[in-house]
């Protein structure tokens, strides 16, 4: 996802934490974590990911007065059928996801997100129908302009939803 | 604490328990965090309704961010270096997911392991690879 500042926040990374049961205090108390061996509050180490909140086109958080394709009084807030892609539910499934950290992330830096152009391939699954898979790459740089992570993300779309 | 070159050999293993009958509500704390409001992840009609799965199911990055715990519980804070995981099979409200660490190679100060998440009937949900930073 391309960002243009993404504020890494101590509140941020705690509730991230949380959401992927991990108690390291080093992730919730900067007192705790001047004893260890990074010195501060780390991010852990799928953080990146949630620049998403600071994405402003990110197509999987609704806006504000726009529609939005969850469920409200019926099951899809479109009116129209989604084009293609049983999977759906806009966007198809991550298939893979590759971090390369340079340095880690601590609460006070500030990243902006730049996306490489990836590679596109298809497949054809045995669960799911034909399979095209699309490849973002994403380099994380701080207020210095220093890579500080490479993610690289493989999306795929299905042509029905995967077998059971 | 950070693991020691010399106390690692090829094929020791680390594993946890990552969740243990994974709540709904786990899975719409992630959606929160990251900013991945995908309604595949925590809206039940929709999900069933119209995208035809029987039920929401996790984002793998929430497998990925649980598996990562286990990893860093391993290696300690702030000694990763790469973290790479393919999603081989959908996590469900209700699993029990346990994770494993193999170590593959100890070279130049670093470690390089083979990582895999499995649900409670063995099936793999998550199959990678993490390099870390040894002493």
């Amino acid at each position: 996802m391309a960002v243009d500042r993404f504020p890494v926040e101590a509140s941020h990374i705690m509730m991230f934490a949380r959401s992927v049961g991990d108690d390291n205090q080093i992730y919730y108390d900067a007192d705790y974590a001047k004893g260890t061996e990074p010195g501060t509050v780390i991010a852990p180490p799928t953080f990146a990911q949630a620049s998403a909140q600071f994405d402003p086109d990110y197509f999987l958080r609704p806006k504000i007065g726009q529609p939005w394709f969850g469920s409200g009084g019926s099951p899809t807030g479109i009116k129209k059928e989604s084009s293609g892609g049983g999977g759906g539910g806009g966007g198809g499934l991550h298939a893979e996801q590759h971090f390369e950290y340079h340095r880690h992330l601590k609460p006070g830096d500030v990243l902006t997100a730049t996306n490489l152009p990836g590679k596109t391939w298809e497949k054809e699954g045995k669960r799911s129908g034909k399979l095209v898979f699309s490849e973002t790459v994403t380099e994380y740089r701080d207020q210095n302009g220093e890579l500080v992570i490479t993610a690289r993300g493989v999306g795929v779309r299905t042509e029905r939803p995967v077998d059971q | 604490m950070a693991l020691k070159a010399a106390d690692l050999n090829v094929g020791d293993t680390y594993t946890e328990c990552l969740v243990e009958d994974l709540k709904r509500t786990q899975i719409v704390q992630y959606a929160g965090a990251s900013g991945d409001y995908n309604p595949l992840h925590t809206d039940e009609v929709f999900t069933t309704e119209v995208a035809k799965y029987p039920s929401v199911f996790a984002h793998g990055m929430l497998t990925m961010g649980m598996t990562g715990a286990m990893l860093t519980n391993y290696v300690g804070d702030g000694r990763l270096t790469k973290y790479g995981v393919r999603f081989t099979s959908q996590v469900w409200p209700g699993d029990t997911l346990n994770s494993t660490a193999t170590v593959e190679s100890i070279e130049d100060g670093l470690v390089n392991l083979n990582v895999e998440t499995v649900n409670q009937d063995g099936v793999k949900v998550l199959s990678g690879y993490a390099q870390a930073r040894v002493d």
